[in-house]
């Protein structure tokens, strides 16, 4: 099992280089979908099966959201990839790299010295015995409606008003029942108006 | 290691009736089809014309297999086995008979809804590959369907889980054995048919491939084998749906006298059957109305579901 975990580990730290050096912004959706499931197999090695069906389930949905968007918005072709491969010069890249390895050098410093982990231990022990414990669904279930119910509602909150938001910005505008900042005058008056909707004359 | 060599022969037994099935089904479609048409279908290789799915094979295999050269030929070459291999991976947890299944996972249910929402990227990725107008069309339309019927779906299927306290295919069908969960999840079942049908976008709801609009939608570019992986697919998704629902609200393997794997089979043929005839029955609503059924209609009425069981289950504890 911990091959398992080395293996999904190796793929995801892989796809993750994958996503951001690809020209092609498709590809490197396709990319982030093998990232994201990778950290779902790891999760699952790990003895959290219940997160790894989520993390499939909510985060393929999310990217084919993306991808939706990539196709609608951006006129893809060879042009965007030429400017793509334009920003993706040597000296870009050389200085985030060399960034990012001086935090991957500490956090593998911190993971073997056992003496700068409060516990003392060498690293989490789920990743040493796999399956030691084993978090379902009803564990799940138990401790996000107990002592996180609070977060529970406030992101609840946050995607109502995110799903609201949604449907005023989408909802389909009839001249007669637009209420903005044009029709404060009489409504129905053929005045042009820089918004271009309410003005259809009835 | 004669446990090892049994589990082997269980997962190479279901890799192979599960393709056998899809295989047949194209046969038992045409046939179904020219039955309730009042004709005879294809009644010429073997007997009845049971062959024909080897002669199809055998035909698909020796087509050119074509690759525009204006697709994106990676993402076009790997679109088609996404599919297959997502529905074939949702079969490992189908319990098929007490002692056959692949795998016996505590998440069994939560496993088929995240590889059915893998599957949504075959469809839109083979038609965002052929860059072709009508495909693309065909793919938009599949990515807004999928993750649409997508979420009532698992909402659907929540009253069940709630019933059986488990997410284990095995258990849930262990507590149907005084009552299949059809009766007290009517409306759950009915759901999650009609999603079933759309997520596998058969007719009547095959907006993505509408022949008589899109040509053949997301795999108009397709041709020979890969084609052919579509249309496999297509037929793993009947599968799996029809055994899911059998499963799910129809006690899977339950069922006096005969062994259980004969029950299951019955079930699984007879949901299979229903599929057909909705498609021979139904005409093709347009998209619009599609979508406002979904959320208008279905998306409610899978909450309401919802909330009334988790009611009755609270005020009977």
């Amino acid at each position: 099992m911990i091959y398992a975990f080395y293996i999904a580990a190796a793929v995801a730290i892989v796809s993750t280089a994958m996503v951001i050096v690809q020209m092609n912004i498709v590809h490197a959706l396709l990319y982030l979908i093998l990232s994201l499931l990778s950290v779902a197999v790891i999760f699952f090695v790990v003895g959290a099966p219940f997160v790894a069906a989520l993390e499939v389930i909510i985060y393929a949905g999310a990217i084919m959201i993306l991808f939706v968007f990539v196709i609608m918005m951006l006129n893809l072709g060879t042009q965007s990839y030429r400017t793509e491969k334009g920003w993706m010069r040597v000296w870009t890249w050389v200085g985030p790299v060399l960034l990012a390895s001086v935090l991957l050098a500490d956090v593998v410093y911190m993971l073997v010295s056992p003496a700068r982990l409060p516990g003392g231990g060498r690293l989490p022990p789920a990743f040493v015995r796999p399956y030691a414990m084993m978090v379902g669904p009803r564990a799940v279930g138990v401790t996000l409606f107990g002592p996180y119910l609070i977060g529970v509602e406030l992101a609840s909150i946050l995607l109502l008003s995110g799903l609201i938001g949604a449907l005023h910005l989408g909802r389909a505008v009839r001249p007669e029942s637009f209420i903005g900042p044009v029709s404060a005058k009489k409504p129905g008056s053929s005045k042009k108006t820089d918004r271009g909707e309410g003005t259809v004359k009835k | 290691m004669s446990v090892t060599v049994q589990y082997l022969i269980i997962v190479f037994g279901v890799l192979a009736v599960t393709l056998g099935i899809a295989a047949m089904l194209i046969w038992v479609e045409r046939r179904l089809l020219a039955f309730w048409q009042d004709r005879y279908g294809p009644n010429r290789v073997g007997p009845f014309g049971i062959l024909q799915p080897v002669a199809d094979f055998i035909k698909i295999m020796a087509k050119e297999d074509w690759i525009p050269p204006f697709a994106d030929a990676p993402v076009f070459i790997i679109a088609p086995a996404i599919i297959v291999v997502a529905v074939l991976l949702s079969f490992a947890v189908i319990p098929w008979a007490p002692s056959i299944s692949v795998a016996d996972l505590n998440v069994g249910l939560l496993y088929f809804l995240a590889f059915s929402s893998l599957g949504v990227y075959s469809v839109a990725l083979g038609g965002w590959a052929s860059d072709n107008k009508y495909a693309l069309l065909g793919a938009l339309r599949a990515s807004a369907q999928m993750i649409s019927y997508e979420v009532f779906m698992g909402l659907s299927l929540m009253g069940v889980v709630m019933l059986a306290g488990s997410f284990n295919l095995r258990v849930i069908v262990e507590a149907q054995r005084k009552l299949w969960f059809v009766v007290p999840q009517f409306l759950g079942f009915v759901i999650f048919f009609i999603a079933g049908v759309a997520e596998t976008h058969r007719l009547p709801f095959d907006l993505p491939e509408a022949e008589s609009e899109l040509v053949a939608g997301f795999h108009a570019e397709y041709s020979g084998m890969k084609f052919g992986l579509f249309f496999v697919g297509e037929y793993l998704g009947i599968t799996l749906i029809s055994a899911l629902t059998a499963t799910l609200f129809f006690g899977g393997w339950l069922g006096p006298v005969l062994p259980p794997l004969a029950w299951f089979f019955i079930k699984t043929f007879f949901f299979i059957g229903v599929f057909i005839l909705l498609r021979a029955a139904l005409p093709r609503p347009r998209y619009d109305q599609l979508i406002r059924l979904g959320w208008k209609v279905m998306l409610p009425l899978a909450l309401l579901n919802l909330v009334v069981t988790g009611g009755i289950i609270l005020a009977a504890r």
